[in-house]
């Protein structure tokens, strides 16, 4: 940095802006300009003239503002932040903690103060967090990328309305076997793929994703293909939540009062909270426990793991299975919740909000993962408005995060262990 | 076990495509000895240690490795080809296809065989007792269930690995050091790290892969005594790699010498320390010629 030049350059500002307007008038050129009207197209100047000026606009300001002091600061900070993993120090208890029975006691309280709108709201952001929890010990923890992990989420949810149709199998008893079936389909799919390096298992998964959604869309005999199929709601005791009960008694009847189509949806939440809160103290176990510590330690380095006599395949096998046992469960709440499931909600975008989750958290943060679902799900639904820009607040939110917190929301903390004295058994 | 040599190799080749990287490669360990493995650049020693290890499937030959009560052939737990004569036999054939499927380096670790590599590989953001706490996986309780329910005797399972990370930190005199990440560590601790990571495994023979390299002197003289007491305290037979012939010659008992994939000389330092071979294949000096080691 020579010294004279400590000034403004606006030559190199307005360099910056016109490249950003030419490449900006390429992008949106053809999107926003061209207007198909049958087989001709009317051409949209303005409308691309606005945006490329905006862009133009936006550029220029950056320019300048990263030329001066205040800017220069901010980006030498941000370039020399230290964002890296650190260990507590032994016995160390965050001063967060209280924060815990503070959410577990709204989380109870949110059914009753909450509307139904909301509730199902909330319920769907619930939802996300047990996918990105279960994605999060494939991706954050094992470090393996799956792309596909829409595809066990459609085991859970397909297997609550094939086995309700075919089999008579309610929710209850769906819950543990789309768990078991996801995870067996995990299995399969891993146990062939695993033995090799990252850049397979991406590509398999992204396949093993598509392919059940595929399957699900052709096979209309089975699955009524796109026009989905419907999925039974929980029962309370064999009490069921519907107005009207073919067998028995349901449970407005039963306990006298008038019907309301949110008791369901309280049921759910209820049940989905207890399974998420007990998904996220697994979590934190599994972290301190021998499985846990090897997941992040093939993560680390995999020939230093065999060396050491760690079979790496059964390690990332398990890994793999558990996390797609808990998109499982998911899958079965995201059936019950909606009533009906179709193909349509298993597209490989879904895929990508997932792991878009677990980025923004943190890789293998648990506090993360859980603020990140709730923001990239109930956010799009508070700002219905701008449903049409919600693929592009997407992006933005991405660009942002990468500049601001390379590492994600919440900065990974390792346990310390007080000094023993140690013996050799 | 009464078995004299721990480990055998006999005739091991290992070819990568058209480079003979070993040709023909015979030596045996004697059980508590401390041995060394030595040879100029690009003889072939980091590709023994592989094969020892089970990092590479050896393309011919035979290493036996005696630990642990039993004999270990390291190029079957690898999962070999099916052969003609593995169909007549069922029992064969269930081992064969058992290998295939579960088989891999980490049986040879099992077996009792630890190693260090020439390039550190630490588990670099994981705390130092993690990483000694993961090379203890195959001691620890897995279980599932007592994990996640956290029951005295998974409690008491970790306590007992703590312990036994912290006695070999203490061994490595890096107990300071317990709750730093390992990729903080300077680099001669972390290779006093990776040696503690690979002796929590309890192996009954250990492969140290230029273990003084990028230590200062004093810090190679503290490794030459580590390395006399894994040997006198708990054990275990030491092999190494290492070019600090000063070390070499001081701390082993047995010394092999390859050049091109080829042992040129085995025996005690002051054999090899005279042998005109040696000396030549070091130096570059033509056969007969007088050069001093
Ligand atoms: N995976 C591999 N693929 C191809 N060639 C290899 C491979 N590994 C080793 N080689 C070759 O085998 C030869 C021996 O290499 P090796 O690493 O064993 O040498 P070294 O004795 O350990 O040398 P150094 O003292 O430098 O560590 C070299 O020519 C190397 O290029
Ligand atoms: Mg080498």
């Amino acid at each position: 940095m020579s010294q004279q030049t400590k000034g403004i350059n606006i030559v190199s500002a307005l360099k910056d802006t016109v490249i950003a307007g030419l490449l900006s008038l390429i992008i949106f050129g053809p999107v926003v300009g061209v207007l198909l009207d049958g087989y001709d197209f009317t051409f949209q100047g303005a409308d691309v003239a606005f945006i490329v000026s905006i862009v133009m606009a936006g550029r220029f300001a950056i320019s300048i503002f990263s030329q001066t002091e205040f800017g220069e600061a901010f980006l030498y900070r941000q370039a020399t932040k230290d964002d890296g993993v650190v260990v507590t120090a032994p016995g160390y208890k965050s001063r967060m903690r209280f924060i815990i029975p503070i959410m577990i006691v709204v989380g109870l309280l949110v059914p009753f103060i909450a509307s139904k709108y909301v509730l199902t709201v909330v319920i769907l952001g619930l939802i996300y967090v047990l996918l990105g929890l279960g994605l999060n010990i494939v991706v954050g923890l094992a470090g393996l990328l799956d792309l596909g992990f829409v595809g066990f989420y459609a085991i859970g949810a397909y297997g609550l309305a094939l086995g309700y149709e075919n089999l008579g199998l309610g929710f209850w008893s769906m819950l543990p076997l789309a768990a078991i079936m996801a995870a067996v389909a995990g299995a399969i799919l891993g146990f062939p793929v695993l033995r090799m390096h990252g850049d397979y298992l991406a590509i398999v998964t992204l396949g093993f994703g598509e392919i059940i959604r595929l399957v699900l869309t052709n096979w209309t005999s089975f699955t009524h293909g796109p026009n989905g199929i419907s999925a039974p709601l929980p029962t309370l005791f064999g009490l069921e939540f519907k107005r009207r009960s073919r067998e028995g008694t349901p449970f407005h009847e039963f306990f006298g009062l008038p019907y309301d189509s949110a008791y369901k949806y309280i049921f759910i939440y209820l049940i989905l909270l207890l399974v998420v809160l007990a998904v996220l103290y697994i979590k934190h176990r599994l972290t301190r426990m021998p499985i846990g510590r090897a997941w992040e330690a093939l993560r680390e380095d995999e020939i230093a793991c065999r060396s050491l006599g760690l079979n790496h395949v059964l390690v990332k096998l398990s890994a793999f299975m558990l996390g797609a046992s808990t998109g499982g469960l998911a899958g079965v709440f995201f059936a019950t919740y909606q009533g009906f499931v179709n193909p349509s909600s298993f597209t490989f975008f879904e895929s990508a909000l997932i792991l878009a989750i677990v980025v923004l958290g943190g890789m293998g943060s648990t506090i993360g993962v859980v603020i990140a679902a709730f923001v990239l799900t109930v956010l799009p639904e508070m700002l219905r408005e701008f449903a049409d820009y919600r693929v592009l607040m997407f992006g933005i939110l991405m660009v942002v995060m990468m500049v601001w917190k390379p590492r994600g929301l919440v900065r990974v903390t390792r346990t310390g262990f007080a000094t023993r004295k140690g013996s050799a058994k | 076990m009464s078995q004299e040599n721990i480990l055998e190799v006999k005739n091991l080749v290992m070819h990568f495509g058209g480079i003979k990287a070993l040709n023909d490669v015979t030596f045996d360990i004697k059980r508590g000895s401390v041995s060394a493995l030595i040879g100029p650049n690009g003889a072939g020693k980091t590709t023994v240690f592989n094969c020892l290890t089970g990092f590479y499937k050896a393309t011919g030959g035979s290493i036996m490795l005696h630990a642990g009560g039993k004999s270990t052939s390291v190029v079957k737990v690898l999962g070999q080809k099916f052969s003609a004569a593995d169909f007549t036999s069922p029992v064969r054939l269930i081992e064969r296809i058992k290998y295939k499927m579960f088989g891999g380096s980490h049986l040879v670790n099992r077996a009792g065989l630890a190693r260090t590599f020439q390039n550190i590989r630490l588990f670099k953001e994981m705390s130092v007792v993690e990483n000694l706490l993961v090379a203890q996986h195959m001691l620890a309780n897995r279980s599932m269930v007592s994990g996640i329910l956290n029951t005295a005797s998974f409690k008491k399972a970790e306590e007992e690995a703590l312990q036994r990370a912290f006695y070999w930190l203490e061994v490595v005199h890096l107990t300071e050091f317990s709750n730093r990440l390992a990729g903080e560590l300077s680099y001669g601790q972390q290779r006093r790290l990776e040696i503690a990571r690979a002796m929590c495994t309890n192996p009954e023979i250990i492969c140290l892969d230029e273990p003084a390299a990028g230590l200062n002197p004093s810090e190679t003289e503290a490794l030459a005594s580590m390395i006399r007491v894994l040997r006198d305290n708990h054990n275990t037979t030491v092999l190494l790699i290492e070019h600090d012939m000063g070390m070499v010659m001081n701390i082993s008992d047995y010394i092999v010498v390859l050049d091109h994939g080829e042992v040129i000389a085995k025996g005690g330092p002051d054999d090899i320390k005279t042998n005109p071979k040696v000396i030549a294949a070091y130096l570059g000096a033509e056969e007969g010629e007088e050069v001093s080691l």
